[in-house]
This record gives structure tokens, C-alpha cells and sequence, in this order.
């Protein structure tokens, strides 16, 4: 069978989602010699598509989902009716989220893999280990690493866990914001490090450098330096001839027969017309919001509650993107508009510590993130003017002499956090919209609280003419979307097992962010991929042993 | 703020004024109406040593905003000038119009309605109008960029900045 196929041919494997999970997926499934049809909901865009275009790509943008067409609704808590309102944000084409991502790429820790049992129980939480350890991951992360193009240093981060190789590309040239943070750091006796980011530092395998252009996260590149999966592994998978790429294709339901497994999936073409492709199996790579939504919807009256949903736990233990985020401003120009966003790094206080009397950490970085209408709205400080001749001056110096610093907190999974379908709002396509419910654990807030205090020791040991931050708030929205289909070994306090397989279904396979137990540190991306190229080596393989 | 479809078609309406010998007309603003936001705009983003608003042409931004991804503010605008031209007629009953005060008096009536949701946007469509992309109808020739610092290249070279420069000539 070669691509592309009929809906009416039973391919091996359709895998819906084209992210850093589904193209991954794809293209070791189509490599391992299988038949693959990916379903996308998004367009699928070229690198001609892309501009520098702040208004097109700062607000609205096409690359993320647009709640015109596809309206979710949030609430804190379940006793609230949850509201019309724009929470969660995902990449919505071919590549999905890599596509627009700012590209920083850690690795998780070998802690962040069994911290339940470091750190002991948090009540009220779902806090626990994972089904694996860092290192039966760790052969999967290089391997993401060396098929995308990761660019970093290895051994300069000291709290990292051990590496079979170094990362294929050397680190991006350091920014003026990296060099100030890397001098307070230091100063404070920490251990800055340059960041590993999914961006080519030099020509690779046939893709050509990045150009430090600065239009990098929000906007889509344009000469394919950044490692979406749109330039990198859904090539290699349309190389193969077995993987057909299928765009604009919403699925609305994964389809299983009398015997509980699944024989294909329900999507809407551009048109809206209903297709069934018939599939041996399926991997379901939506992401952490569109995911828990999609089992939701595929009820039967054999999985009455959604599909893989025995245990209750489809869509919640949500975790939400967290973190603080300080800015300061100095004496000469960064112009650090220019480039990549992350140059340099801190994991110090990465590892929760009991002498400060909550659980949490954080990885903090230098960066500057606005481009140039971006910082003229929202990027001065909120005590100086916002319009006027002062104002105007103000932005001359305060543009080019600026720089931000983000953290990336732990987000701790509670039950009560989730992903459900609303039982009124509907989208454009009649399918029930997606209702969040989220609120921070305590020690999510204690922690920011912590973690911003040290950002600002190091942008003022850096030596910063101003400091400035805006607080902590309780978010209601994320763009990193964790934890609604946790992967483990017990079928009662978990969605899949520890190859990412349902439980309740043979021949269902999950993998994105929704499998994570925990949340890291953020940046979930490496981990989604290493995730992703680890259950596709189980999938392949129990495939050839006719075991899926 | 706007889908892309929207901003397409206000980019094709902004390329084809640009491309005009005339004057750019305005789509959606009469000319009292434009002179009116062109005098709040100037004091927004001020012209002096450097371009402002002005010269950028931030009205013909928003005059495009108007007329193309950003129609269903019109009502905002048309309420938000009328309460400012009640506001000027308060503060400053020997006046005739909103562009005809002195710069002094325009600041003075901004601060006067500071505070509603006319100004935040006419504030967020000026800095707009001066910053993004001149495709759009503003930002005339770069100016705003300029005015910023930004240097509008699509390749850049290290060291980009003072420090990053310092650096790599310690180590040398």
C-alpha cells in the first residue's frame, strides 16, 4: 500500500494530530514500514506562508485554534457554570504547535520522573510518579534530538541527568540579555547555561541555519531553522511513501466495533463532509485539551463515558503553563529583538526544597519576547506613562535596552482541574465545546511568589538601571496542556499504561502532552517528543509481533 | 481584534492606496472626523526631534481598521468622539473643533477621558498605526520602527547588542 489511501482502505495506523507527538509518531511508524494516515484539524502551511506580520500573527493568529469557530468555556471550580471565554491555546496546523513555539527544549530530570517518592504525598493532589524512569527515556530524547535538530550544550547544565550524546548542534549564539542574566547569575554563585532550543544552529540535514530574523515564537519560520514537526519529521514521513498527510481534517470521533477496538475514525473534511477512515489502529496525538475532548465525544454504548475512560480520569488532573516573569531595563542597547528568544538558562531551583515550605520549582531564563508592536501596546512598565512625548521617549530607550526574564514552574495536578465537554456551547461544526476548569494549588502561587523573587536578584545583580514585574495571578489559560490522559501502571488511577496504550482498548494508543504524570519544569515539548518516538518503538514493534 | 481573512483584505486595501498617485482617500472617516483623531493621535505618540503619529499616518491605519478588520468598533469611535467633543466644548467653551486646540489642550482633554474604552483603543490603534507593518497604512516609510530602534531586516549577524558584544570581545 502506498500514500495516498482511500478512507475505505484499512491503513495500519491513523494518527490524529500533526504535532511534536503525531509527527514523530507518523514518521517512525511510516520508517518502521507501516501504513499511515494523519488527520490534522489545521491548514497545512508553507514556509511561504510565513511573515514577519505582527498584526496577522500577534493576535488571532492563524497558526493557533481561533474560538470564533471553536469556543471553549472556563470556570474555577465545578460548582461554577463555566463561562464563554478563550482559555486554552494550541497549535492548529500541520506541525501543530512546534510551528509557532518559542523552541526551548529541555529535557525533563530524572527527578521530575519519581518525585512522589523524593518529596512524599501532597494531600489533595493527584502529585505521583511516573510509569518510567529519565534514563528509559533518555535514548528516545537523542534520538528526537538528532532527528529534529536540538542546538546546546551538553554538561553545561549541572543539574541535568546523564546523556548518551551530546546535542547535534552547537549552541545559538548568545543574546545580550544571556550575558547580563549569565553575570548576575554568577555573581549569585548560580550556574547559568545556554539553552537547548529546537533551532538549527548550523546547517542540518539539509535544512539551512537560522538567520536570527527575531520573528521566532507566535510566527512560523520562514527558511525551516526552527525543528517544527513541520520541517522536519512530517517530511521524513511523506519520504517514506507510506504516511498521507490529510489537512483540514477534524476528527469527531474514533469509531470502535462490537469487540471494543477501534476500526477507524469520524472526521469533517474542509467541506464538512463526514469521512470514515478505516484504520488497524489509532494513535491519538490532539494535545492536552483536544485529546481528553476527543475520548469524551467517542462514547458508545460500550464506552458509555467516553472512550478509554473506565477509570473516570479522561481530561482531568489538567496542568496549565506557569510561571513569573520580570523585566529589566539597562544602560546600552540589547537589541535583543534580534534572534531566538531563550539564550541562556538557570536550573537552580529547579528541584523543590522542604526549607522553603511548599513543593515547587523552576527553571528560569533570559529572553526578550515582544517584537515591535508587541512592546509598544504592553511592554513598558506599568508604573511609567503609556502614551505621550514621555512615553514616545521612553519606548526609543526601552525597546532596544530591555529584557525579560520567564520563569517555568511546577504546576501541581489536582482532579478537580480539567477537561470536559460543555453540556450547551457547541462549536461551528455542532460538536460540544470544550469547558475548562482550573485553579492553582496553593504552592503553585507560594512557589511563583518564590521564584519571581529570584529573578529579580539576578536582573539587579546583572546590574539594571530598573527591575520590574506584574505579580502573580491565578491563570485561566495555558498554552502548554499536561496531565488529561496520565499515563501508569494501575488501570483504576490512570488512562494509558507506560507505552502510552489505553488500558480499556488494545488498539488505542495516546501520546501528548496529555500523558505527562507530572509537569515538569514546563517546556514539555522535548519530553511530548522522546514520549512520542518511545511509543511508536513499542507500537512498531508489538505491530510486527501481531500484538496491537 | 481582527480574523486573518479581515487583515488580508485590509492589507489588499492598504496596497492599493499605496499604490495610488492620489492622496489616499479615507474609506470609513469623514474629513472632520479624521482631523479630529489625527489631533488626539499626534498627542498619543507625539511628532518633535523624531516622527509621531503624524507622520507616520496613524489616521490612515485606522481609518482602514475601520473600514475593513476592525468595522464593529465603529460605533465606538463615533460615541468616543462625540463624548470627546463634549468634553473639549466643557474644558474649553471658546474652541471650535478638537483639532483646532493647542497641543496643551489636547493632552488636557485626553486626560479628561483617559480612562474609557475610546481612549485604550484609540491609544492601541495608534501605536498600531505607527508600528506595525506599513502594508497596513501606517508606519510610513519605517518611521515608527525607526523611531524605536528597530532595524527591519530579515537576517541578522552577532553580536546583536552592547553586551553580547563586550563578550565575544573579552574572550578573544
Amino acid at each position: 500500500m502506498r500514500a495516498p489511501f482511500k478512507p475505505s482502505e484499512t491503513v495500519d495506523f491513523v494518527v490524529i494530530g500533526s504535532g511534536a507527538a503525531g509527527g514523530s509518531v507518523a514518521k517512525e511508524l511510516a520508517v518502521a514500514g507501516f501504513s499511515v494516515v494523519v488527520l490534522e484539524q489545521g491548514p497545512y502551511y508553507r514556509e511561504k506562508d510565513f511573515t514577519h506580520d505582527e498584526m496577522k500573527f500577534n493576535f488571532n493568529s492563524p497558526l493557533m485554534n481561533d474560538t470564533k469557530v471553536q469556543p471553549q468555556t472556563f470556570r474555577r471550580t465545578e460548582e461554577e457554570t463555566a463561562k464563554a471565554q478563550r482559555s486554552v491555546g494550541y497549535g492548529r496546523q500541520v506541525g501543530g504547535g512546534t510551528v509557532h513555539f518559542a523552541a526551548n527544549y529541555w529535557r525533563f530530570h530524572e527527578l521530575d520522573f519519581n518525585e512522589r517518592t523524593i518529596w512524599g504525598e501532597i494531600p489533595g493532589t493527584g502529585f505521583a510518579d511516573w510509569p518510567i524512569t529519565y534514563a528509559e527515556l533518555e535514548p528516545y530524547y537523542t534520538k528526537a534530538e538528532y532527528d529534529v535538530g536540538v542546538s546546546g550544550l551538553a554538561g553545561a547544565n549541572p543539574f541535568e541527568g546523564p546523556r548518551s550524546k551530546p546535542y547535534p548542534l552547537p549552541p545559538m549564539p548568545v543574546k545580550s540579555s544571556g550575558v547580563l542574566f549569565e553575570r548576575g547569575a554568577k555573581k549569585l554563585g548560580l550556574h547559568p547555561f545556554p539553552a537547548p532550543v529546537a533551532v538549527i544552529s548550523k546547517d542540518f540535514r539539509g535544512r539551512v541555519a537560522c538567520v536570527h530574523c527575531g520573528f521566532c515564537a507566535r510566527f512560523g519560520c520562514e527558511v525551516g531553522a526552527k525543528s517544527s514537526s513541520l520541517a522536519t519529521v512530517i517530511p521524513m514521513a511523506l519520504h517514506t511513501g507510506l504516511c498521507e498527510v490529510r489537512a483540514d481534517a477534524y476528527v469527531r470521533k474514533i469509531e470502535t466495533g462490537a469487540n471494543g477496538r477501534v476500526t477507524g475514525a469520524i472526521y469533517f473534511d474542509k467541506n464538512r463532509k463526514e469521512i470514515f477512515q478505516k484504520a488497524r489502529a489509532a494513535v491519538v496525538c490532539a494535545n492536552g485539551a483536544e485529546t481528553p475532548r476527543l475520548l469524551l465525544m467517542s462514547k458508545s454504548n460500550r464506552f458509555p463515558d467516553g472512550l478509554a475512560n473506565s477509570s473516570g480520569l479522561v481530561g482531568k488532573y489538567l496542568m496549565f503553563d506557569v510561571g513569573s516573569t520580570a523585566q529589566a531595563v539597562f544602560e546600552h542597547p540589547l537589541n535583543d529583538y534580534k534572534s531566538i528568544e531563550v539564550t541562556r538558562l538557570i536550573h537552580d531551583y529547579y528541584a523543590a526544597d522542604p526549607k522553603r515550605g511548599f513543593y515547587g520549582g523552576a527553571g528560569i531564563d533570559a529572553r526578550f519576547n515582544s517584537n515591535p508592536l508587541l512592546f509598544g501596546l504592553r511592554g513598558m512598565p506599568r508604573d511609567m506613562p503609556q502614551w505621550g512625548a514621555e512615553f514616545k521617549q521612553n519606548l526609543g530607550e526601552y525597546f532596544t535596552r530591555s529584557m525579560t526574564s520567564m520563569s517555568h514552574a511546577t504546576c501541581l495536578p489536582l482532579e478537580g482541574n480539567s477537561i470536559s465537554l460543555d453540556p450547551e456551547l457547541k462549536d461551528a461544526w455542532g460538536l460540544p465545546s470544550m469547558r475548562v476548569t482550573f485553579k492553582l494549588h496553593p504552592d503553585d502561587v507560594k512557589n511563583q511568589h518564590f521564584i519571581l523573587a529570584r529573578q529579580r536578584e539576578i536582573l539587579e545583580a546583572a546590574g539594571a538601571k530598573k527591575v520590574w514585574d506584574n505579580g502573580v495571578w491565578d491563570v485561566s489559560g495555558s498554552v502548554h496542556l499536561m496531565g488529561t490522559c496520565r499515563m501508569g501502571n494501575d488501570p483504576v488511577k490512570s488512562v494509558t499504561d507506560k507505552y502510552n496504550r489505553a488500558h480499556d482498548v488494545p488498539n488505542l494508543f495516546i501520546v501528548d502532552g496529555s500523558s505527562f504524570v507530572t509537569s515538569g519544569r514546563q517546556q514539555p515539548t522535548g519530553t511530548i517528543q522522546a514520549l512520542a518516538y518511545r511509543a511508536a518503538d513499542f507500537i512498531a514493534k508489538s505491530a510486527k509481533a501481531g500484538a496491537v | 481584534m481582527a480574523t486573518w481573512p479581515e487583515i488580508l483584505a485590509a492589507q489588499e486595501h492598504a496596497r492599493a492606496a499605496a499604490q495610488s498617485a492620489e492622496p489616499p482617500a479615507f474609506g470609513y472617516l469623514d474629513k472632520p472626523a479624521a482631523a479630529d483623531i489625527e489631533a488626539l493621535a499626534s498627542e498619543i505618540i507625539p511628532s518633535g526631534d523624531t516622527p509621531g503619529a503624524r507622520e507616520a499616518g496613524v489616521v490612515y491605519f485606522i481609518d482602514r481598521a475601520l473600514s475593513t478588520f476592525d468595522q464593529g468598533r465603529q460605533g465606538l469611535y463615533r460615541a468616543g468622539l462625540e463624548h470627546a467633543d463634549s468634553q473639549r466644548k466643557a474644558l474649553f467653551p471658546a474652541s471650535q473643533s478638537i483639532s483646532g486646540l493647542t497641543s496643551a489642550e489636547r493632552v488636557e482633554l485626553l486626560r479628561s477621558i483617559e480612562r474609557t474604552e475610546f481612549f485604550q483603543l484609540l491609544r492601541d490603534h495608534t501605536i498600531c498605526g505607527f508600528l506595525s507593518d506599513p502594508s497596513y497604512g501606517g508606519n510610513r516609510g519605517g518611521v515608527g520602527w525607526q523611531v524605536i530602534g528597530f532595524d527591519n531586516q530579515h537576517q541578522h549577524h552577532p553580536p546583536f547588542g552592547y553586551y553580547d558584544a563586550e563578550e565575544k570581545e573579552g574572550s578573544r
